[in-house]
């Protein structure tokens, strides 16, 4: 007995070293700096500072600053691009989930493989790629215009689309394989049974396969809407001005304007409402799938 | 009588893995009246499951016609056939309670809430569920998960009900008694039941009729007596319960017996009408025709079994050639092995191939 507790604390002693260290340090350093007084020149200073979070909620100190709803618009502005995100990326992903998981053996290799392998190039040139591509006299308005669909460029580039395009195109795989997982192992006997018992093919979906699903969608639509929300190197490069989002101001307050304890307020901000929309979602979630 | 299920000239082939053609179904024809249970018996690969599937909507055929109550139902999907199926793995649906499977096929055609409930808890009652609507699939043991798939395929009261292998996951015991239930039911709902099975006494137990299948064909259709009594040919034969085949030549006619001898010279008589001296036929012998007698067949019991009621024996015939297998009361002087008997058997149990 005390030797297996022994070896346990070995096997468990590094990783909870490395996690306290590296992810649970930094988050209590977030936290502490959030209620903190921002130093002249970057940095903190050891004073209770509330107006970091007054800035965002509606108590400026009225000083340096009269209060505005603007960052309370551009996190909801971010929460709305990373539902869409979600949305699209489901509606994309879940026929094609459907789709592969009825190929043959090889082909959903094949399959698998094709979905990963946006991992082996770096994000940033992935993207410029795409600049390259929604510019005005880029690729598609090219494509659009020599096939006479539109007479003058698409100014997509620097929008809001844009920007829900991108991360669009950097969630898909992290929807996906989820959402793959969970189709895969849908019984298709119960399919049958559904069938077999007078439902029509879209009472079938609705009462039988995506409850059976929905333990995928809930992890794809989890997993795509966390990085999406803090996103910034999407609107970083595909957004401009309009595609502003909660994360370029975390980025633009630790680099460019160095102050500090405000970006850790904005990150704290975003943790807590992050974690809120999930806990909601997923407890309605299983509700839902407990009674007709 | 019109048939209430009319199969004809069913045909369905499918590719193998490689390349070559495959005849699940060859030309079957078969029909099911009202009130009647069926079971399509055969061993795995048959046909038997995707003729099963045809009915319920699930395979299309390459060729033939499926009427139901004389409308023709090949193009119809599953969804429109008035034919409801127990699966072989129950398919319960997970999520949701037993009463909610039990009432789903009410629940999409939209049946009002009242009636709904007195129908669930019917069906319910029916198949002696009761006060376990509430819970979910995975909180019942595998008998009861089979009542909830009966329930469930009953409520929306189909015209033929296809069971597919549905027994094949429980226990014996419990197998034994369901099959006794599931005759009982069939007979109090009047619901025509097709009955899928590889399991020939299963198939004995239940059946109005036995459809014994090998290859996409039919080998033969009749009552579980006329299969097991008189088996059309020697794969019927060896397929329904334990069988002595003895290839024989006709020698002599004695009045209403003739004698007949196989090549390794065991010598058994035989019924005459119909017969000639010089006829090859095969001999079947079911181990409970056999008796131990003073006279007759001469043989080694090379093993005993004892089955409580019974003891089977397995005899090598002086004269030569295959064990015969002999099924007899349990008698106050058990053979032992190694020790000599005599078999007896009555002309008139004999059942001849015209094969040889």
């Amino acid at each position: 007995m005390r030797r297996q507790s022994v070896i346990l604390g070995l096997l468990l002693g590094p990783v909870t070293l490395f996690l306290g260290v590296f992810f649970l340090l930094p988050l209590l350093i977030i936290a502490l700096f959030s209620v903190l007084t921002p130093g002249l020149y970057g940095g903190v200073e050891w004073a209770f500072y509330h107006w970091n979070y007054g800035r965002v909620f509606g108590w400026a100190d009225g000083i340096t600053e009269i209060y505005e709803p603007v960052y309370l618009s551009i996190l909801f502005r971010s929460l709305g691009f990373a539902a869409m995100t979600v949305g699209i990326c489901l509606l994309l992903c879940y026929p094609v989930a459907f789709w592969v998981s009825r190929l043959p053996q090889r082909w959903r290799l094949v399959f698998l493989f094709l979905i990963t392998l946006p991992f082996f190039s770096s994000l940033i040139v992935r993207l410029y790629a795409w600049l390259l591509i929604l510019k005005p006299s880029g690729l598609l308005n090219g494509v659009l215009m020599a096939t006479g669909l539109v007479e003058a460029p698409l100014e997509i580039l620097y929008t809001p689309a844009a920007v829900v395009l991108g991360m669009v195109y950097v969630m898909i795989p992290f929807m996906f394989l989820p959402l793959y997982g969970a189709i895969d192992n849908l019984d298709r006997a119960q399919v049958e049974a559904s069938l077999d018992l007078g439902a029509t093919r879209v009472q079938t979906f609705v009462k039988v396969m995506l409850p059976q699903t929905l333990p995928g969608i809930m992890g794809g639509a989890v997993i795509v809407f966390i990085p999406s929300v803090g996103n910034f190197i999407v609107p970083d490069v595909l957004g401009g001005a309009k595609g502003l989002m909660i994360g370029n101001l975390v980025e633009q307050q630790f680099l460019s304007a160095r102050n500090w304890p405000f970006g850790a307020a904005l990150s704290m901000i975003i943790m807590s409402v992050v974690l809120v929309v999930l806990l909601t979602a997923v407890t309605r979630a299983r509700k839902r799938s407990d009674t007709r | 009588m019109t048939a209430l299920l009319e199969i004809r000239g069913a045909r369905r082939e499918f590719v193998t893995p490689e390349g070559g053609r495959l005849a699940a179904l060859d030309g079957v024809d078969l029909d099911v009246g009202a009130n009647e249970f069926v079971t399509l018996l055969g061993p795995s690969g048959c046909g038997k499951t995707t003729l099963l599937r045809a009915v319920s909507g699930f395979e299309t055929l390459d060729g033939g016609t499926i009427r139901l109550d004389g409308a023709d139902i090949a193009a119809l999907p599953p969804f429109r056939r008035p034919v409801n199926t127990v699966f072989q793995s129950y398919a319960l649906f997970g999520h949701m309670t037993v009463a909610r499977n039990v009432g789903y096929a009410l629940e999409v055609q939209g049946v009002p809430r009242a009636t709904y409930e007195a129908e669930v808890a019917a069906a319910l009652e029916k198949v002696g569920l009761s006060g376990l609507g509430g819970r979910k699939p995975s909180q019942l043991s595998g008998g009861q998960r089979q009542r909830v798939a009966l329930a469930r395929a009953i409520i929306a009261k189909p015209r033929l009900l296809l069971l597919d292998e549905p027994l094949s996951a429980l226990d014996r015991n419990l197998r034994q008694q369901m099959q006794i239930e599931l005759k009982a039911l069939q007979h109090r709902l009047g619901i025509a039941f097709v009955f899928v099975t590889h399991d020939q006494e299963e198939a004995l137990t239940m059946s109005d009729r036995i459809v014994v299948m090998r290859a996409g064909r039919i080998e033969q259709i009749g009552t579980p007596r006329d299969i097991y009594r008189q088996p059309k040919n020697r794969f019927v034969a060896e397929f329904i319960g334990e069988t002595n085949l003895f290839p024989v030549l006709v020698e002599r006619i004695e009045g209403a017996t003739a004698l007949a001898r196989t090549d390794a010279g065991v010598v058994l008589a035989i019924p005459a009408e119909g017969r000639r001296a010089g006829e090859r036929v095969t001999a079947i012998l079911r181990p409970t025709d056999l008796a131990l007698a003073g006279e007759g067949i001469r043989g080694t019991v090379t093993r005993a079994v004892y089955l409580g009621a019974d003891l089977h024996l397995f005899v090598q015939p002086a004269a030569g050639g295959p064990e015969i297998s002999v099924t007899t009361r349990d008698v106050a002087s058990l053979p032992a092995t190694g020790e000599t008997v005599h078999l007896a058997h009555d002309p008139a149990r004999v059942h001849l191939l015209a094969e040889a």
